[in-house]
């Protein structure tokens, strides 16, 4: 299928042949004030010569060196293989073609994605994957309040302690929705969600409970209490989750006596590289009961006429190109190429594979923070139990702490300034299983010069 | 050919009202809509004791091919719904106007009936929007 853009010529003759005047025109019936300005700050084309200068430019800014950044998207070895697999012609085509069941490979792929996310989770159904972990969690949003019938208010109780980026997506999202947040605080010394708070929240009218796991800052909350607070109240439970961590933590369709209800999150970290924020992957999963409620492209598999076992897209009633603006979502698409890589990534590991994974993840992150902590000065921000990821406070400015690390070639951490001004002293470190003994060891020593200057603070 | 009973009450977006003995409306979709639909593969109905109105989105009806909403034919509440659809949503195929009931209602005002279509004039709505 080849992608060559339209000519003006091309243009043209499509236009007199449908009696409009200008491609302008076709959007006339769209009222004014719903209609975008001019894209004032996006720049105008380029050559790919000045394109290509520009670019290697920006890259050249980054700092090639050790990473211990995670906070949303983690530094995981990815098998050669992955990509190898992947970029051949018949899996590189993202986009599931028009006709889906002419391409049984694909539809086939995306199936067993779907039956590995279900089996990671223990949750019903997954569908065939959306943008990335922000639109998912702003996804299970929307169709939470649609499937709590119970529920007469458009109110849910948030986490205080998700990845803030994630919250702000979601009030993007559905901000015209009418849907409101009311945000959980976080337990000062455990940063966990405060339990305590959530009891006077009793008795009041929330179609659903989101929780992140890990929270943001690396934490394991007490999933099973709040899942049964939030099944009590008549809430659904709606976990935001990283799927590694499921490599060696219960899965969220076993949290509680029942379980959580709608399960998102980023599936960046199985075989998709860092890459300057995305494209990244986002996952979906839910309990039976409510799949009609759930967004996007589901693939089933089905017999032909002639007993043949084969693969559909079903549940294809309530997108928008049959339901249109009643669809459960403006996006009725998937991650095609990405999925592709998970699916592969996660074949190739297997169940064993990823517990080595996550197993490797958890104790080098520890051992990470041993090392740190023993810097004078430094010190763990929360207690409580983490996977791969914590908040490391420092004596200090982090921002200039990690400037000082990153001139040995080391990105140390997440500067938690950027995102909250009371963590200012505060970094989120995460090992991943790529990190070696000696790679822990030059980060502390790197982190023990930078600190030293200040030792006079302490 | 789709059958269209005369004592029935109908609306123009194809769904069909009885008045009961004891005074309560029941509600569901014609034959012909179900014929236009195809296999029906999931309902959704409104909550019991929940207030809907005339007019107004009460469920949702899914085929293979569309998911339509079911309006309400008049104002009032609900006051049983049809569970078994849920489990054997193809009923409403097989029996549109006797066991593939959807819900019925225990209407504010009756009168709201008179504004809707009489099985000739249902019948004569159907033939025009296969023109």
């Amino acid at each position: 299928m080849p992608f060559v853009p339209h000519t003006e010529t091309d243009e043209r003759v499509m236009l007199d042949a449908i009696g409009v005047s200008s491609i302008e025109a076709l959007f006339d019936e769209i009222p004014a004030e719903l209609r975008n300005g001019q894209l004032l700050e996006t720049p105008s084309g380029l050559s790919e010569m000045s394109m290509l200068r520009l670019m290697s430019e920006r890259a050249s800014q980054d700092v090639i060196g050790l990473s211990f950044l995670g906070a949303g998207a983690y530094d995981h070895h990815v098998p050669s293989a992955v990509w190898d697999l992947a970029s051949r012609g018949e899996f590189l085509t993202a986009y599931t073609p028009y006709q889906a069941e002419a391409s049984q490979g694909t539809l086939q792929l995306i199936y067993e994605f779907q039956t590995m996310m279900c089996r990671l989770t223990a949750m019903d159904v997954s569908n065939a994957s959306v943008y990335d972990g922000a639109t998912a969690m702003a996804e299970a949003i929307l169709m939470a309040v649609r499937a709590n019938k119970k529920s007469k208010s458009k109110r849910l109780l948030c986490a205080g302690n998700i990845h803030p980026h994630y919250l702000e997506a979601c009030r993007s999202i559905v901000c015209n929705q009418n849907i409101e947040f009311e945000v959980i605080p976080y337990r000062d010394d455990s940063g966990t969600l405060d339990l305590e708070y959530l009891e006077t929240r009793r008795g009041e009218d929330f179609a659903a409970i989101v929780v992140g796991y890990p929270n943001f800052f690396g934490g394991l909350e007490e999933v099973d209490q709040l899942t049964d607070w939030a099944h009590e109240e008549g809430m659904l439970v709606v976990g935001v989750v990283n799927p590694m961590a499921l490599g060696l933590l219960g899965p969220p369709g076993e949290w509680g006596e029942q379980g959580a209800d709608i399960v998102v999150g980023e599936a960046q970290p199985f075989g998709i590289p860092m890459a300057s924020g995305g494209p990244y992957l986002g996952y979906m999963c839910c309990r039976k009961t409510i799949v009609r409620q759930m967004p996007g492209r589901i693939i089933g598999r089905t017999l032909d006429l002639d007993g043949r076992e084969g693969f559909a897209l079903t549940l294809q009633a309530r997108e928008q190109h049959i339901r249109r603006a009643k669809a459960t979502s403006n996006i009725c698409t998937n991650q095609g190429l990405l999925v592709t890589a998970a699916s592969i990534y996660l074949s190739l590991l297997g169940d064993r594979g990823i517990y080595a994974v996550a197993s490797r993840c958890h104790t080098n992150t520890v051992a990470l923070l041993d090392k740190l902590t023993q810097i004078p000065g430094v010190k763990l921000r929360f207690n409580g139990p983490v996977f791969h990821e914590a908040v490391v406070q420092l004596p200090t400015s982090a921002k200039t702490i990690l400037q000082k690390v990153a001139e040995e070639d080391i990105l140390g951490g997440y500067d938690l300034g950027l995102v909250d001004e009371g963590l200012s002293d505060c970094m989120l470190c995460c090992a991943t299983e790529t990190k070696t003994d000696e790679d822990l060891s030059m980060l502390a020593s790197a982190l023990s010069r930078a600190v030293g200057g200040h030792s006079a603070d302490i | 050919m789709a059958e269209f009973p005369e004592e029935l009450h109908y609306l123009e977006s194809h769904e069909w009202a009885r008045v009961e003995e004891d005074g309560s409306v029941t509600v569901g979709i014609s034959d012909h809509a179900q014929d236009e639909l195809g296999d029906v593969v999931f309902v959704e109905l409104p909550e019991i004791d929940s207030e809907v109105i005339a007019k107004q989105e009460a469920g949702v009806v899914e085929s293979v091919k569309a998911a339509s909403d079911i309006y309400a034919p008049v104002s009032g509440s609900v006051i049983a719904i049809n569970d078994k659809l849920e489990e054997a949503p193809e009923i409403v195929n097989d029996s549109p106007y006797d066991d593939g009931w959807f819900f019925k209602i225990l209407p504010t005002d009756l009168d709201e009936l008179k504004g809707l279509l009489s099985a000739a004039d249902y019948k004569e709505s159907c033939e025009d929007d296969a023109h």
